[in-house]
């Protein structure tokens, strides 16, 4: 078990906050300083370059997918992360798939990359069932839909790591919206406090629905809030995907060391709606619009790769098949899956049915019989 | 007078069959406090995922010593104090529930399970549904609770309604230095999460308590006082109050009044409340939190449903006033005490 020091432990020079953030390949794909001299460089192999570039693709596929499946009224609705590919995919591809996930509800990027299904991630669109289906066997916890809660999950499942001596790192994903939030408050003070082996992934897409970033805070940036808890904050360009995988890397390498927490502030945008109920065109402009669709995460990369000649057209064929097939299994599994029995709703309450819950479940179940022989 | 009926449990399964009475060492005269801390105590030495936090439970040993000890006994990583921040004292136990500890953590008061309201219930109490039986939290959230030591605001709160009305919790209260014991143990071990409701009043209350042979399981009720006239249905601190009335009855009127502890509201054991009102077709519910909406509530509505034919009068309540919580040099007016539940045992006396 390893041992916790509750004192202070960072100094004010250890925490200073760039307000520039790292990025490591420039909007137009080329590679920036930072990506040769800087402590972030990378020597991804060429089959993970690739991994990440298939990640991104096959995950704003499949985004596609579910719109498409939620305007022909197959889902009630979605939350679309299109545009955040590189912020969730960089975050999570570091990390060995045992170390626990805390998403919010927009990371379905991070989900593909654990290997959940479309049909786990659908469930909840579908409204067959909360949280997602059977996330925790990837050690991914199911998706919160109150917003920032889930931070101080994360919290605990580290604390819980530390007392269980492992080495694992805990991440939790965020949105700049859930920054303001009480409970990412204490999240991020109790990681502090408790040294935990935790990063906190903030995504700041600069829109809570209709409320700017700009109404969240007054403070130079949500990274430099970490200056306060004691943990180092850092800016990245939540557009870059080889940006953000570096940083969280090395957030969870200096995790694992004991150094514990990093906020990490992922600049990035929401191309789309906050979900497919929302219309931006309230509240944003066109302007914006294009601005960010020109550091579009995936057209950047595909650039850098084609420069540093890993592109190919073959791996453009074997994203796109596998594109084809998950959006066929989202569209089958939404389509024609089967619904759960209402019976579920109180059997998955306790462990110990309580002896009143059982006798309201016996009343559904004459209900149906009722209905069935009416 | 304590008289337990024999019933089988409602899922015996888990449940040794033992006689309910048998000859037993001498116990050691512990309260209710330290019976609490004894119960703590002996979860943590036999299960090492147990863990115990939240605010000034380690150095202090709690602001009641209820946790005295622990922290030197099992080191600062099983028992620690935490920043104070209660939203935080839960959040982080349902983290580390998902990773497989079996957290108890501590609401230092009553009032101050409001900042965790949206832990507990948004997240707490539905994980295991929400992960379809995945998940599960055996998390017991021990709360120091209700009124009558003449507290500073916000000290004295009865929260169970608020749980109550909470699919995917349990709650628990005990009346008892045993019944305390014996209710934690069993909730420390069960795979669901638990609000514990300590009667802070009876926290010195004192008996030889049995820490060998298992109590009566979550889920059942106890007859505290037996009697033929009147049911008076109740738990935690209010038992002995009760009690001391249905003594007080029997001397000045000649009421034979019963005493039901429900130790479980939920599970409730309904069973036991039934047998007892069909026997005798009169029902009091006394509760200190306030009358609208309150565990009296469902408590008559359940009897009027399941009992209509065999009552002999209306269910009365004897609860706290629908006011926030008086000041303390005015609790002994507001609170649910002898007077109040003898007036309402004998206008249900007084029924044709």
């Amino acid at each position: 078990m390893a041992g916790i020091d509750a004192t202070p432990r960072t100094s004010e020079s250890q925490l200073g906050v760039e307000l520039d953030p790292i990025q490591l390949v420039a909007p137009d794909g080329t590679p920036t300083a930072s990506s040769i001299s800087s402590k972030y460089r990378r020597n991804l192999p060429p089959e993970t370059l690739a991994w990440l570039y298939e990640s991104m693709v096959v995950t704003r596929e499949l985004d596609t997918e579910f719109v498409n499946l939620q305007r022909q009224g197959e889902l009630a609705l979605f939350a679309s992360c299109r545009g955040q590919e590189a912020a969730q995919i960089g975050a999570a591809a570091c990390l060995p798939k045992t170390d626990w996930l805390f998403p919010q509800y927009r990371e379905i990027g991070a989900f593909l990359l654990r290997g959940l299904t479309p049909a786990q991630m659908g469930a909840v669109w579908r409204g067959k069932w909360h949280g997602g289906l059977n996330f925790t066997e990837k050690c991914v916890a199911p998706i919160s839909i109150p917003i920032g809660t889930q931070g101080l999950h994360a919290v605990g499942a580290a604390m819980a790591a530390q007392r269980l001596g492992e080495e694992s790192v805990t991440l939790t994903f965020l949105g700049d919206g859930a920054t303001s939030e009480g409970d990412t408050h204490e999240a991020l003070n109790f990681a502090a406090v408790f040294n935990a082996p935790c990063i906190f992934v903030v995504q700041n897409n600069h829109w809570a629905i209709s409320v700017p970033v700009s109404r969240q805070q007054a403070g130079p940036s949500i990274a430099h809030r970490a200056i306060g808890y004691g943990m180092p904050g850092i800016r990245v360009d939540g557009n870059d995907v080889l940006a953000c995988y570096a940083v969280t890397a090395e957030a969870a390498k200096r995790a694992r060391g004991g150094g514990g927490p990093t906020l990490i502030e992922a600049i990035t945008y929401r191309m789309g709606p906050h979900t497919t109920s929302d219309d931006p065109t309230r509240y944003r402009s066109d302007e914006e619009l294009e601005y960010w669709a020109a550091r579009d995460p995936i057209q950047r990369y595909r650039t850098y790769l084609q420069a540093e000649g890993v592109w190919s057209e073959r791996l453009e064929e074997r994203v796109a098949a596998k594109s084809k097939r998950l959006r066929a299994e989202l569209r089958e599994s939404t389509v024609n899956g089967d619904d759960f029995d209402i019976t579920d709703v109180f059997d998955t309450v306790y462990h110990d049915i309580t002896p009143d819950l059982l006798a309201q479940r016996e009343q559904v179940l004459a209900e149906i019989a009722m209905e069935a022989g009416a | 007078m304590t008289q337990i009926i024999e019933r089988p449990p409602f899922h015996g399964e888990d449940e040794p069959r033992r006689p309910l009475f048998t000859s037993v060492p001498p116990a050691p005269t512990l309260t209710m406090a330290q019976a609490i801390n004894r119960a703590l105590h002996d979860a943590m030495a036999s299960d090492e995922r147990v863990l115990v936090f939240g605010e000034d439970v380690a150095t202090l040993g709690g602001v009641f010593r209820v946790t005295e000890g622990l922290a030197e006994t099992f080191g600062e990583q099983r028992c620690f104090d935490t920043p104070l921040a209660e939203s935080a004292i839960i959040g982080i136990a349902i983290g580390m529930a998902i990773r497989g500890l079996v957290p108890v953590p501590e609401i230092q008061f009553d009032g101050f399970a409001a900042p965790a309201f949206d832990q507990i219930v948004s997240h707490l109490a539905k994980y295991r549904m929400r992960t379809r039986g995945d998940v599960e939290m055996p998390v017991t959230i021990r709360i120091p609770s209700f009124g009558g030591i003449g507290a500073v605001e916000h000290h004295s709160e009865s929260t169970e309604s608020y749980w109550l009305h909470t699919a995917g919790l349990k709650v628990v209260s005990p009346s008892t230095p045993t019944d305390a014991y014996w209710l934690l143990r069993q909730s420390i071990t069960c795979r669901d999460p638990i609000v514990f409701l300590e009667p802070k009043r009876r926290y010195w209350l004192r008996e030889p308590v049995d820490t060998e042979t298992p109590g009566l399981p979550i889920g059942r009720a106890a007859i505290r006082r037996s009697g033929d006239d009147v049911t008076v249905i109740t738990y935690g601190p209010l038992v002995a109050t009760a009690v001391s009335a249905a003594e007080l009855a029997a001397q000045q009127h000649g009421w034979s009044v019963e005493v039901v502890d429900l130790r479980s509201l939920n599970p409730l054991d309904f069973d036991t409340v039934a047998e007892s009102v069909r026997r005798t077709g009169r029902a009091v519910v006394m509760h200190e939190g306030p009358r609208t909406l309150g565990f009296g509530a469902e408590l008559a509505a359940r009897i009027q449903e399941e009992l209509f034919y065999d009552l002999e009068a209306p269910v009365l309540r004897a609860t706290g006033f629908d006011t926030p919580f008086p000041p303390a040099r005015l609790e002994k007016l507001w609170l649910p005490g002898v007077d109040r539940l003898l007036d309402c045992v004998q206008r249900t006396l007084e029924q044709p």
